[in-house]
């Protein structure tokens, strides 16, 4: 029994969810012939026929990425315009023209002379700034790595072809190589390399297999037929594993598809308790492209859209009209469910690169959110702009983050009442007929909730903040993590105070932050009258169908043991005794 | 020598797509079409050279054709790039 071998783990950057076990498969896409090529002096009256090969081994790499993009199957189309970006990329001057020239100026072998091309190329992306020009050179690398293979003669492993049901080990994966994964035959895959941002990643999670990537020595250390396990939820993966290893994963996996199964059933379905009570489960998003997470998670609407992203990583303001036609590709597709709009929440932790004010040494405490928004009518002028014209085409909400007292709701409405006014005055179809909320984020904002409440048509609670200036903890500081506590009983207090008041005053709650997405909070939040929450898309169908074994009822009782507790740890033991079969295991299986 | 100045509105600045539409229409040009960004100036048929420009969002670049019987090419290149190549 000497020669078992050991088991051995490996940490990379989690692909695609899901747990698969079986033998490994290597696929040298990066082959030892492409990284290790030859140096020789071509004749001058070989220069020619050097050059023709070359060109040839353009010509058939060119042929061969246009019969694997014939053969892409409808689905993953959307992919395939980075595979028409490749093939233009075969005889791109920088790449074809620079090779040949070299051939013939430095009379070397078309291997060599397509290297240093390479290595050059190389060397202008590495200087580059912005992350997604530079990771395009792995366009390039893998544009050279098909010419290269066909002037070596090497033949490309065809990974439509593998008839194992293995698991694909490989150096890189190109979205060419990926995209011809044929499910029935592949249960998983792992990458040396490969980021969250890499094609290959995108690829992957739509082809909901489970892989992980970047893991920099898999190929060096996996050898064909191996066992290994892949968890690609942890970003994990076990090379040779014990018995005991096998068994937890098999367990694992069972309770994992099981759970899956069970869940996608049902995440259309409505999120009702035991006792009838409809909740509403909501996603918060940043970009356009989540709203089709939501809708296909199941969810009601969208709870946060998170304006942000427009004015990041860029150089100016942008104007109304773009907002404007950002504004309006969510509301229209998420109609007639509905999408509540946080005006800019910048500064603080994403201060904005071109309009950077002095440093603040207390960011979190400083000029954010609606607070630089009021110093800004400019820009908070536009953006209100764009979103009134945007409520024409759906339903939607607006809500302003960080109100920390009365004067800045009354500033912030008065600047949205002007905003409508000239929209009027201008003759643009835009509607100041929608609902009006603040963010609870703030402890003053919930002592006072009766006096906003006035002023306002919903609450939004925004728990991560909440918690933060709260608990007076440093949500970016790891020495006082330990101490931000979602069920600490003084945030149970003041959630309980801000939905009394809302149920007195007529105001709807909704909550979107962090606390509203963990199942195991939600025997108190909904002892508590929750009935709206907004979450990570992924977390939907989690949560609906926690929800669906839940009862008010039962949850309210029980709140009367919570609010007797004195501490968070109080809470969480509370909680994990009374509801951890219901609530623990999902979650365990889930992670 | 003719030259157009157009900015750059998609979010992903002149991305991999982009750069593939742009080179392939400035390939119809009969002479030589140019980008131009600040002190740099990129061959505008070849994809990876207008890729290492590393145009971001907003960047206003210069759009040159060495020859006059080009215009309609220069025309087109500057209808793609304001039209946010279709996205």
């Amino acid at each position: 029994m000497t020669d078992r071998k050991s088991e051995i783990k490996l940490v990379g950057v989690p692909g695609s969810p899901g747990i698969c076990i079986g033998k490994a498969y290597l696929v040298d896409t990066d082959s030892a012939g492409v990284e290790v090529v030859e140096k020789y002096f071509i004749k001058k009256e070989n220069i020619q026929s050097e050059a023709s090969r070359f060109k040839s081994a353009v010509k058939s790499a060119r042929e061969e990425l246009t019969g694997i993009i014939e053969s892409i199957p409808e689905d993953l189309w959307e992919h395939v315009h980075i595979l028409e970006t490749h093939k233009i990329m075969f005889k791109d001057k920088m790449l074809y023209g620079k090779t040949l020239d070299t051939i013939e100026n430095e009379q070397v072998n078309a291997e060599w002379a397509l290297k240093k091309v390479v290595v050059n190329v190389k060397s202008m992306f590495r200087d580059i700034e912005d992350p997604y020009i530079r990771g395009r050179i792995s366009d390039i690398v893998h544009v050279s790595d098909r010419i290269m293979r066909h002037l070596l003669g090497t033949t490309d492993v065809n990974i439509g072809k593998i008839d194992k049901r293995v698991i694909l080990v490989a150096h890189d994966l190109s979205p060419a190589d990926t995209s011809q994964i044929q499910l029935e035959r592949i249960k998983g895959f792992i990458t040396d390399r490969g980021g969250r941002t890499s094609h290959t990643a995108i690829i992957a999670k739509t082809l909901d297999i489970p892989s992980v990537l970047g893991l920099e020595k898999a190929t060096s250390v996996i050898e064909n037929d191996d066992i290994i396990i892949v968890d690609g939820e942890r970003g994990v993966i076990i090379v040779n594993p014990s018995e005991e290893s096998l068994l937890t994963y098999q367990n694992r996996q069972e309770v994992y598809f099981a759970y899956k199964a069970d869940i996608a059933k049902t995440s259309h379905l409505p999120a009702e308790t035991t006792d009838g009570v409809r909740l509403n489960v909501l996603g918060n998003i940043e970009l356009p492209t989540e709203i089709s997470q939501v809708k296909g998670y199941g969810g009601d609407g969208i709870g946060l859209f998170r304006t942000e992203f427009l004015y990041l990583s860029r150089k100016d303001f942008p104007n109304e009209e773009e907002l404007f036609s950002e504004y309006k590709k969510v509301v229209e597709q998420i109609a007639p469910q509905p999408v509540t709009i946080r005006t800019l929440d910048i500064n603080g932790d994403k201060a904005i690169a071109f309009d950077k004010t002095d440093d603040e040494v207390n960011p979190a405490l400083g000029l954010r959110a609606i607070r630089f928004c009021l110093r800004r009518p400019d820009i908070f002028e536009t953006q209100l702009r764009a979103i009134l014209r945007a409520a024409v085409y759906g339903n939607v909400k607006i809500m302003f983050p960080m109100i920390s007292g009365y004067e800045e709701v009354q500033e912030a409405i008065g600047f949205l009442d002007k905003a409508s006014e000239s929209l009027t005055k201008d003759g643009v179809e835009h509607t100041r007929n929608i609902d009006v909320g603040v963010m609870i984020e703030v402890p003053s904002a919930v002592i006072i909730a009766d006096i906003l409440a006035d002023m306002v048509d919903f609450f939004s609670i925004g728990t991560n903040d909440l918690v933060q200036y709260s608990l007076a903890i440093d949500r970016g500081n790891r020495q006082v993590a330990y101490l931000f506590q979602s069920l600490h009983p003084a945030v149970i207090r003041m959630i309980k105070h801000v939905i009394e008041v809302s149920s007195t005053k007529g105001v709807d709650v909704v909550m979107c932050g962090e606390m509203a997405g963990i199942p195991t909070n939600l025997p108190v939040l909904l002892g508590l009258g929750m009935n709206a929450l907004s979450m990570n898309p992924p977390a939907i169908p989690v949560i609906k169908n926690a929800i669906r074994s839940l009862s008010v009822a039962d949850s309210r009782a029980f709140m009367e043991d919570v609010l007797a507790q004195s501490s968070a740890e109080g809470v969480n033991k509370l909680v994990a005794e009374t509801f951890g079969d219901l609530l623990m295991t999902r979650q365990a299986s889930e992670a | 020598m003719c030259t157009k100045d157009v900015s750059i509105i998609n979010e992903l600045g002149l991305h991999a797509r982009a750069a593939a539409l742009l080179a392939q229409t400035a390939a119809k040009a009969a002479n030589g079409v140019w980008i131009i960004d600040g002190d740099r100036k990129v061959d505008a048929s070849s994809v990876i050279d207008i890729l290492g420009l590393a145009c971001g969002k907003g960047t206003i670049i210069t759009l040159q054709i060495d020859d006059r019987s080009d215009e309609p090419v220069l025309d087109e290149l500057v209808r793609m790039v304001e039209a946010g190549f279709g996205e």
